[in-house]
């Protein structure tokens, strides 16, 4: 879990980066878009990285879904006779939703796939500029997709808050001293991958970004 | 005080089990809540009833053979603490309290709240010693330990091996307590020379056991009477890696 | 009771010549084992503490097939766990002066001349073995700042020869054993057998053969057959019910070798830990040492009122007895365990104790605090606070601690010879369960050392000497039968009673007779009480106990049923023992035997001698072994 989930942060920090373009324009994201199609051309043909890369990427989530169901499934064997009364005993809410906040994150990216890479549920469609369907696709009338959005950056915000600390303690680097240095540093790291995530659509739905 | 007790009761390992209400009246507030059982047990004894069976021994906390989840919590609700140790004192008169064995596969139900822990054992077989064979160690201060060193040591081998951590577990798991011995022996030079042969045998043993995996969730230290920290399972977790990479 | 006195005791086996090479010449006296003969011999040892998971555990690795029983559900839970304080040795890292011969004198004269030399002098030249091989194991002794083993003293000792770690000694040196022990199961050369209780000894052609043992779990009786077995099954503080041992220690693995023939040397030996949580209430059913370390320096006193009931800050210093300190001058709250116990009975019974019914007296700290600061004081004996909050819920930085004395250690036990073997050939006994070191009264931090001693180093050298001639063969089947008739009877028969009071309360009634009678303070007229009562007491225990539940399943009234059923027999022994020994020695305080300050007078001329009782079907028959001293000289102990 620990590995996949360090490869989907990566993904996920370069993705917002990419995102916050919009706000340097519509061109600069467009070219931004372009440009990860092209990228080691000609060295290599077009869109070959980013397909090694998207491989890698669809990996890392079968892979972590994989474990995350295996691993669940153990714990079921492991405690095939529930408790009548169980109270949870462990600070913080974010560890309790791990499972749920996986399955909510992985139904949101089909849905952010289909509206905004495929555009198959995007006003604009398929054939049509990367920054036009990001715009059309949160502008305002359609501010209940911004409200999906925002619900399921905030899941993932609180899945890595636990996520990212928990991967670094599965692969053995924490320890007491440093652990509130690490904790702090996933709860900042969430933080800033949610504001930056939310940036863009929250700035096309009230208009800030046209 | 009056108490409610839902108790689980099961009569043997192939018995379903089932939740049973007692009222316990004049309970006194300096009395241990294991002393609270052993009034209602006579009570049940004349009447001719089977008194609840439970594991209990040193009474002081520190044997690790006591152990029960009090309304859902391993040990109770009172931090730091078996529940040998636990005084009625920290209840409400009135209250219901109910009283469950410690639930996960490797440690099946003998009878009412008498769980087998055999598995812990088989843990501690599987590698959670130094060989050293009776009669030929060194001088005791030819082998010098930083004092640090010692100190933490020490903290992970106060695990008084009482399986809290695998009852209060969400998935079962038995890292800690495993996690607790690796980090013990393997902070020591002494420990050194097995270190991560130990690491990988516990921890496929404990695997083998049929415990869950850990998803770090914290549930264990918790409730853990001698307060055995995560940390441990980092570096249970950073020596088995090493040991399967070579 | 009836008694008759046979022969003495004239040979405990102890090589002669000088003290220091006695055990040098018995190692090598030894017959040795041949190491592929070694696989053949099967040897049963009863009990997981630091005796017989020593034990268990190194005569696994010598190569014999070993067979290892606890009543727990694992051998780490035996009760040496529970042990705080530290464990001595005399290593001297310190320089200041220890030595063998020092710690030997020092075990001597504590235990008030009624120890064997040899056999105490062997415990302090092993004594320093014993820290190697735990530290080697990695047990996580405290240690200093240059990484070295740091000791303290203790128990009044004048050296700081006890490592300790933390409070809790006793568990990371059971650890160690537990540890030592389950490599040996894996290795395959010990079979563990958790959850089974002993309840007779097999002997066949005069050698003890194997054991019967009860399956806790299914209640199966089952027989275990082996070419010796080695008893290492604790003492009997819990003959008082209230005590600090464990709920589940019992006597009854050494009572019925007792009954098959092995003596039971100075059973009236019982020492009693000044330093305990008072009783609450009727329901209490142990109590809860706090270490002897406080006495450092918490100040004990009661009001100098009788019936003082103001809260303990309102009492002015000119109205505390700081009794201790006024008696002993030169050792103030320091003194041995049996003095401050019995200064503390002495205080209450004048009507001046604390707390509830009056039996208990203060240790204050106020002065301790005030003097070095909360933070020092709490950084010494913070977790102590803790636990005595958590039991008592009074916060003892406020208020001052209330301390009784409780029954903690029993001195007395089965009689073994130098070898440590019984009075039935093949049958060993090691551990609190003998009764060959501590005399009439055991210092601080000498029972996990001699625990120790016997499991890892002098054991599995004496064991092998008796091997040596084996494997001893077929063993009588007969015999056999008839031990699992005569457990399969006592079962059937406690089952059968059917009366209308629980084994607790019979329990409890027992353990406040020997508390009154044969307790800190004995009388003939209060052992002669005793012994009319207990035989009453233990007739109406076999017309009226009941015992619900079969015994084919996991039955904890049964299993208590039994042991106190043999209680009653060992009370009885016990309260003789104190009867027939008339002086005051060590743990043991008849009130017709004191000087003229009130301290234990010893009666040299009568009574230097162990007393071991041999079970007779008419009453037990007394031999005495004679007590020499060559080189410690006796002395009337005075801590004034």
């Amino acid at each position: 879990m620990a590995v996949t989930g360090a490869v989907m942060v990566l993904f996920l920090v370069l993705h917002m980066l990419g995102n916050l373009k919009i706000f340097l324009g519509k061109d600069s994201f467009n070219e931004y878009a372009h440009a990860l199609r092209t990228l080691l051309e000609p060295l290599l043909p077009y869109r070959t990285v980013l397909t090694v890369l998207e491989v890698v990427l669809v990996a890392s989530v079968v892979l972590h879904m994989w474990a995350a169901i295996s691993l669940s499934r153990r714990a079921g064997k492991a405690r095939p006779v529930k408790y009548v009364a169980k109270k949870s005993q462990a600070a913080g809410y974010t560890t309790h939703i791990m499972r749920w906040g996986g399955v909510t994150i992985a139904l949101f990216v089909v849905w952010h796939l289909l509206d905004l890479t495929f555009g198959v549920v995007n006003p604009k469609g398929f054939d049509s500029a990367p920054a036009d369907r990001m715009i059309a696709g949160f502008e305002p009338s359609r501010w209940w997709v911004t409200l999906i959005y925002i619900v399921a950056v905030v899941m993932v915000g609180l899945h890595l808050r636990h996520g990212v600390w928990s991967a670094v303690q599965t692969l053995g680097w924490a320890n007491s001293t440093r652990n509130k240095v690490l904790r702090l540093s996933a709860g900042l790291l969430s933080a800033v991958l949610v504001i930056g995530f939310l940036a863009p659509p929250l700035a096309i739905t009230f208009g800030v970004v046209k | 005080m009056n108490l409610t007790l839902k108790v689980w009761r099961q009569s043997g390992p192939s018995d379903k089990g089932r939740m049973v209400t007692y009222k316990v009246e004049d309970v006194s507030p300096d009395m241990s809540f294991l002393e609270m059982l052993d009034v209602l047990n006579e009570r049940l004894i004349l009447e001719g009833d089977d008194p609840i069976a439970f594991d209990h021994d040193c009474r002081e906390g520190i044997c690790g053979m006591c152990g029960m989840v009090i309304n859902g919590v391993a040990h109770g609700e009172q931090r730091a603490t078996t529940t040998c140790q636990l005084h009625m004192r920290h209840f409400e008169d009135g209250a219901t309290i109910t009283i469950e064995p410690w639930r996960a596969a490797p440690f099946p139900v003998v009878k009412d709240l008498v769980v087998d822990r055999s598995a812990f054992d088989r843990i501690i077989q599987a590698g959670g010693f130094v060989s050293v064979p009776a009669g030929s160690a060194p001088d005791a201060h030819s082998i010098p330990v930083r004092k640090e060193d010692a100190d933490a040591a020490f903290d992970a081998a106060t695990c008084i091996g009482c399986g809290a951590c695998v009852a209060a577990c969400p998935n079962g798991s038995a890292s800690l307590f495993t996690a607790a011995k690796i980090t013990h022996l393997s902070l020591l030079p002494q420990g050194q020379p097995e270190r991560l042969s130990r690491a990988k045998a516990m921890v496929d043993q404990m695997d083998a056991e049929g415990f869950g995996g850990c998803t770090n969730t914290g549930e264990c230290t918790a409730v853990c009477p001698k307060g055995i920290p995560l940390d441990a399972i980092a570096r249970m977790n950073a020596d088995y890696l090493k040991a399967n990479a070579k | 009771m009836k008694y008759t006195e046979g022969p003495e005791i004239r040979d405990a086996k102890a090589p002669s010549g000088p003290i220091e090479e006695r055990w040098e010449k018995r190692k090598f006296s030894a017959k040795l084992v041949n190491p592929a003969n070694k696989r053949k011999l099967n040897v049963i040892v009863v009990g997981t503490g630091l005796a017989g998971g020593s034990a268990a555990a190194t005569l696994g690795e010598l190569g014999y097939n070993v067979k290892s029983f606890c009543y727990q559900d694992s051998p780490r839970r035996a009760h040496s766990i529970a042990a705080q304080g530290g464990i001595n040795a005399a290593k001297n890292y310190r320089g200041d002066g220890d030595s063998i011969y020092r710690l030997f004198y020092d075990t001597v004269k504590g235990g008030d001349f009624r120890a064997r030399e040899s056999n105490v002098y062997r415990l302090a030249q092993v004594s320093v073995n014993i820290i190697d091989q735990a530290v080697a194991q990695g047990v996580p002794f405290a240690r200093e700042y240059g990484g070295l083993l740091d000791t303290r003293s203790f128990g009044g000792a004048q050296v700081s020869r006890t490592f300790y770690a933390r409070g809790q000694t006793g568990q990371q040196l059971l650890l160690g054993a537990y540890q030592a022990l389950e490599r040996q199961v894996a290795a395959g050369t010990v079979t563990m057998h958790t959850r089974h209780e002993m309840l007779d000894v097999i002997v066949s052609d005069g050698r003890a053969r194997g054991v019967i043992v009860r399956d806790m779990v299914t209640g199966e009786i089952e027989r275990h057959l082996a070419d010796a077995v080695v008893l290492a099954t604790g003492g009997y503080g819990n003959v008082f019910f209230l005590s600090t041992n464990a709920k589940g220690c019992n006597t009854t693995a050494i009572w019925r070798a007792h009954e098959r023939g092995a003596y039971f040397a100075n059973p009236c030996y019982t020492q009693i830990h000044p330093t305990c949580i008072p009783v609450s209430g009727e329901y209490q059913s142990k109590l809860t040492l706090m270490s002897e370390s406080l006495r450092n320096d918490g100040r004990v006193w009661v009001p100098l009122r009788k019936n003082d009931t103001r809260a303990p800050g309102d009492i002015p210093d000119d109205e505390r007895d700081y009794y201790l300190e006024r008696i002993y001058p030169a050792f103030g709250n320091l003194v041995p365990r049996d003095i401050a116990s019995r200064a503390a009975k002495n205080v209450c019974d004048e009507g001046r104790g604390v707390g509830p019914g009056g039996l208990g007296v203060y240790l204050d700290f106020r002065d301790a605090i005030n003097r070095l600061g909360r933070d020092a004081v709490e950084k010494k004996y913070g977790n102590l606070f803790e636990m005595y909050e958590r039991i008592t819920g009074e916060n003892p930085y406020d208020v001052p601690m209330r301390i009784y004395p409780a029954v903690h250690y029993t001195m007395g036990g089965l009689w073994v010879d130098y070898d440590l073997q019984s009075t039935i050939p093949g049958l060993f006994v090691i551990g609190e369960a003998n009764f060959s070191d501590h005399g009439a009264n055991r210092l601080g931090a000498s029972a996990l050392m001699q625990g120790l001693a016997d499991g890892y180093f002098v054991l599995p050298t004496t064991i092998g000497d008796y091997l040596a001639a084996g494997p001893f063969g077929e063993v009588d089947e007969a015999a056999i039968a008839e031990a699992e008739l005569k457990v399969r009877n006592k079962i059937d028969r406690l089952l059968s009673v059917n009366g209308t009071r629980t084994p607790d309360s019979f329990h409890r009634e027992l353990g406040k007779l020997m508390w009154d009678y044969c307790g800190m303070e004995r009388t003939e007229e209060s052992l002669r009480k005793a012994l009319e009562r207990i035989p009453e007491l233990r007739e109406e225990f076999w017309q009226n106990v009941k015992v619900t539940g079969t015994a084919e399943e996991l039955n904890q009234v049964l299993e208590r049923a039994g042991r106190v059923a043999d209680f009653f027999d060992l009370a009885e022994l016990m309260c003789l023992d104190a009867l027939v020994r008339t002086e005051s020695c060590g743990g043991h305080f008849r009130a017709e035997s004191q000087d003229a300050d009130g301290e234990a007078l010893r009666d040299d001329e009568n009574f230097a001698h162990v007393s071991a009782w041999e079970w007779g079907a008419d009453g037990p028959i007394l031999h005495k072994e004679p007590l020499e001293y060559e080189y410690v000289k006796m002395t009337q102990r005075s801590y004034k």
